[in-house]
C-alpha cells in the first residue's frame, strides 16, 4: 500500500523542491523514450496572474452603479480602423483559434453555436474552415497561418475577419504540430497531407519575413477581400511593446496578444513552460505601445492566455484590453476534463482535471479527437449550450465588478480601478501594491 | 539520402535566361476588345475592384505597374490579364481561373496561394514564387529566387532558369519543373510534391532524395514542359526528386534531422 502524505511526513520523507516528483518523472520519461514531451494545455507553472490583482470597488470617493438595475454595456466593435464591415460583438469575450484537426468537427460546431448564441466570435485555427463551423458561427474569424493549410480565397471571402497569426502564447516562435493519430482522412484532405503522418507546421510565414513585408501582405489580403474585413494580427507575448507597435505600423485593425498561459493542442512541454511572458506582463506593454502611437481604442486589443472567469475579463479590460479570447476555458465549458470520464482518463495514465494529452487524439470527452467513436460522445448542441452559459456567466461577472466600480460599460474600466497583492504583479501590471502608491519599477518613470 | 550534388549550378544553365533579359521590350498582343488600365493614373484599388466584378469575362491590360504590389490579386474569373511591366509583391495572388501574364519581373510571392488558372512571368521572379499554391500553372520564364514553391499544395510550377535556396521547402503536393539548377536545401522536409530538375542541385534538404524517372514521370514531365512552352526539352535530361518519407513520423533516431 502506497504511503499517504501524512505517512511521508511522519517518516520525515522530504520532497526536493528542485527535483520534485513531476521533475523526476520527466527525467525518467525522457531517458526511456529519447524524445521531448509533447502535450496540450498551456503553462502549468505558477505565474503572476489576474488573481494577484484586486478591484477597488466604489464607496465614498466613487459612486457605484445599482447592481441589478443600471445598465452596464458589454458590446464591443472590432476592426474600426480600416475595414468596411467591423465586427460588432455583444460581449467582449471571444473564442480563440482552435483548429479542426486539433478538435473534432462537432467540437468546432459547438464553439460556433455557443459563441453565436451570445453574439460573439469564434476563430478557425490551423487547418482551414469547416462548413459546420462557418454554418454555426455568426461571427467567424479566419486564421491566416504560416502553414496556410486549407487556405483559399473562397473561405477568405466567407470570413467575417482575418487573423494573421505570427505566434501563440504557448509557443511564441514555434509552429504547430498535429501527430499522426489525429491526421484522419478528412483532416489530411483539408491540409493536403498524407493521412497519418506527424504534421509539423512552419513557424515562419512562407512569403513574408519582417514588418515591412507584413504591411504589403495586409494590403494584399485587403485587396483580395475588397477592404471589407477587419484584419487582426496575433502575437505570442514576448517583446510585446515592440511587436504591437510593428503590427500597428503594418496596418493591423486589431492586435491579439496571447500570454504564455494560453493553450495549445500539441507542443513541446519545454516550449510551453519556458518561452514567452505571462499575460499580466504583456497587457501594459501592449497598451503603452498603442497609446504612444495614438491608436489605443482605434486599433483594438484582444488579450488571451489564462482567462477563466469574469474577474479576469474585467481585469484585462481595466488594464486596457478591448476584448479577451478564451480557449482552454471554452474547452472545459464544453466538457473537457469532466469527472464523469474519470475512469477513462485514468486508463490513459491521466486523471480528470489533469488531462492534457490532446496530441494523442484519445480524449474520452470526444473533444480533442478525430476518432469517430469518441467524437460521437460529444453532443454539439449540448456543448454549445454549455459554452453559451459559460460566456454569459463571464459577461455577468465582469458587469458585476464594473458596476461596483461605477462603470456603465466594461470598456470604462481602467487601471486606476486596480491594485496588486504581490510586488511581482504590481510591477508587471503597473498598478500599485495594495495599500501603497508603489508601482515597482515605474514610479520613477520607467520606460522601455 | 542522395548527396550526389554539385555546387556549380549556374554553369549548367548560363544560357537559359539570356532570352528574357529585356522582357519589358516585348509588346503584348492586344485584341481590340481589351479593357485597358494604366496604374500610373488609375488607383490599384479601383483596378482590383473592377477585376472582382461578378460575371467578369474578356481581356484586360494593365500598363505602367511600376513595381506596384498586389496587382491583379483575388481574381476569380476566366479572363486574360496582361500586365505590361514589372510588378512588386504578391502579383496574381490567390488567382482562380484567370490567365495572367506579367511582361516583366515579379517581386516576392507571385501567384502565392493560387488555386487555378495560369500565371506567366516573362522575366524573373523574386523569392517565394508560387508559395502555398493549391492549383493552376505558374510559369517563370527566367529565374526564380529563394523558396520557390515553398509549401506548395498542388500547383504546377515551371521555371525556365534557376531557382534559389530552400525551394520546395515543405512542399506538400504538385510538380516543380526547373530547366536550370537549384540552390541549397532543395526540397527540405518535402512531403508528396514531385520535383524535376535539369541542372544540378547545390544540396538537398532533409528527407529529399533523387528518385528514379519511370515512364509515367517522363510522360508527366513532357506534359508540363509542353504546357509551359518548353516542349523541345528532353525529359530524360531531368532528375526527379521527392520525399524519402523517413521523417513523416517522429522517431528518436531521426532527431539529428529535425
Amino acid at each position: 500500500m502506497a504511503y499517504t502524505d501524512d505517512d511521508r511526513a511522519r517518516l520525515g520523507l522530504r520532497e526536493s523542491a528542485t527535483f520534485d516528483r513531476a521533475t523526476i518523472a520527466a527525467i525518467q520519461r525522457a531517458a526511456q523514450t529519447g524524445i521531448y514531451d509533447i502535450r496540450g494545455w498551456g503553462a502549468k507553472r505558477a505565474l503572476p496572474h489576474f488573481d494577484d490583482l484586486l478591484f477597488l470597488g466604489a464607496s465614498m470617493s466613487r459612486y457605484p452603479l445599482e447592481g441589478y438595475r443600471e445598465k452596464c454595456g458589454t458590446d464591443v466593435v472590432l476592426g474600426t480602423r480600416n475595414a468596411k464591415y467591423p465586427l460588432h460583438l455583444q460581449t467582449p469575450v471571444t473564442i480563440a483559434g482552435m483548429s479542426f484537426g486539433a478538435l473534432s468537427g462537432r467540437a468546432k460546431e459547438a464553439l460556433g453555436r455557443g459563441a453565436s448564441e451570445v453574439g460573439t466570435s469564434t476563430t478557425t485555427g490551423d487547418g482551414g474552415m469547416t462548413p459546420e463551423e462557418r454554418g454555426q458561427s455568426k461571427h467567424l474569424v479566419y486564421q491566416y497561418l504560416p502553414s496556410r493549410y486549407g487556405m483559399n480565397p473562397d473561405d477568405l471571402r466567407k470570413a467575417d475577419a482575418i487573423e494573421i497569426v505570427l505566434g501563440q502564447g504557448a509557443k511564441p516562435g514555434g509552429g504547430g504540430m498535429l501527430l499522426g493519430q489525429k491526421i484522419s482522412e478528412r483532416v489530411a484532405g483539408m491540409r493536403t497531407l498524407p493521412q497519418g503522418i506527424d504534421q509539423r507546421s512552419a513557424s515562419r510565414h512562407p512569403d513574408w519575413t519582417g514588418p515591412d513585408d507584413l504591411a504589403i501582405k495586409i494590403v494584399e489580403l485587403r485587396e483580395i477581400t475588397d477592404w471589407e474585413k477587419p484584419i487582426y494580427v496575433k502575437v505570442g507575448a514576448t517583446r510585446t511593446y515592440y511587436d504591437v507597435k510593428l503590427a500597428c505600423h503594418a496596418g493591423a485593425d486589431v492586435v491579439v496578444v496571447d500570454g504564455m498561459q494560453g493553450g495549445t493542442a500539441a507542443t513541446q512541454d519545454v516550449f510551453i513552460e519556458h518561452v514567452g511572458i505571462p499575460t499580466l506582463a504583456a497587457i501594459p506593454q501592449a497598451v503603452q505601445a498603442l497609446q504612444e502611437l495614438g491608436l489605443h481604442r482605434e486599433v483594438q486589443l484582444i488579450v488571451s492566455g489564462g482567462i477563466r472567469n469574469g474577474a479576469d475579463v474585467a481585469k484585462a479590460m481595466a488594464l486596457g484590453a478591448d476584448a479577451v479570447a478564451i480557449g482552454t476555458a471554452a474547452l472545459i465549458a464544453l466538457g473537457d476534463n469532466d469527472p464523469k470520464w474519470s475512469a477513462e482518463y485514468e486508463a490513459l495514465g491521466s486523471a480528470a482535471g489533469f488531462y492534457d494529452d490532446f496530441q494523442d487524439g484519445k480524449d474520452p470527452a470526444g473533444i480533442s479527437t478525430q476518432d469517430p467513436e469518441l467524437a460521437a460522445r460529444f453532443d454539439p448542441i449540448v456543448g454549445g449550450r454549455r459554452l453559451a452559459n459559460f460566456l454569459r456567466v463571464l459577461t455577468m461577472e465582469a458587469q458585476t465588478v464594473a458596476r461596483a466600480c461605477g462603470k456603465a460599460h466594461l470598456t470604462h474600466l481602467e487601471p486606476e480601478d486596480l491594485v496588486a497583492v504581490s510586488i511581482e504583479a504590481a510591477a508587471m501590471a503597473r498598478v500599485p501594491l495594495a495599500g501603497t502608491s508603489w508601482i515597482p519599477g515605474w514610479n520613477n518613470g520607467g520606460t522601455f | 539520402m542522395s548527396t550526389d550534388v554539385s555546387t556549380d549550378v549556374s554553369a549548367d544553365v548560363a544560357d537559359v535566361t539570356a532570352d528574357v533579359a529585356d522582357v519589358t521590350a516585348d509588346v503584348a498582343e492586344v485584341t481590340a476588345e481589351a479593357t485597358r488600365y494604366c496604374l500610373s493614373q488609375t488607383p490599384l484599388r479601383e483596378v482590383n475592384q473592377a477585376l472582382h466584378a461578378a460575371g467578369l469575362e474578356g481581356e484586360f491590360i494593365i500598363d505602367q505597374p511600376f513595381g506596384a504590389h498586389a496587382v491583379a490579386v483575388g481574381v476569380n474569373a476566366p479572363v486574360k490579364i496582361t500586365v505590361n511591366g514589372h510588378v512588386g509583391y504578391y502579383a496574381a495572388g490567390m488567382n482562380q481561373q484567370a490567365e495572367i501574364i506579367i511582361v516583366g519581373n515579379a517581386g516576392t510571392g507571385v501567384a502565392e496561394n493560387m488555386m487555378s488558372g495560369t500565371v506567366v512571368v516573362k522575366g524573373n521572379a523574386s523569392q517565394s514564387a508560387g508559395a502555398t499554391a493549391h492549383g493552376g500553372l505558374l510559369v517563370i520564364e527566367g529565374d526564380a529566387a529563394a523558396r520557390c514553391g515553398i509549401s506548395m499544395k498542388g500547383v504546377d510550377i515551371v521555371v525556365g532558369g534557376n531557382i534559389g535556396h530552400n525551394s520546395a521547402f515543405m512542399a506538400q503536393a504538385g510538380r516543380l519543373v526547373v530547366r536550370g539548377g537549384a540552390g541549397d536545401g532543395l526540397g527540405d522536409s518535402i512531403y508528396e510534391a514531385r520535383l524535376y530538375i535539369r541542372g544540378a542541385a547545390a544540396s538537398l534538404g532533409a528527407d529529399c532524395v533523387a528518385k528514379e524517372m519511370r515512364p509515367e514521370h517522363h510522360e508527366e514531365l513532357a506534359g508540363l514542359l509542353k504546357s509551359a512552352g518548353f516542349e523541345d526539352d528532353d525529359p530524360a535530361s531531368y532528375t526527379r526528386y521527392g520525399s524519402a518519407r523517413q521523417l513523416y513520423h517522429f522517431h528518436v533516431d531521426n532527431t539529428s534531422a529535425y
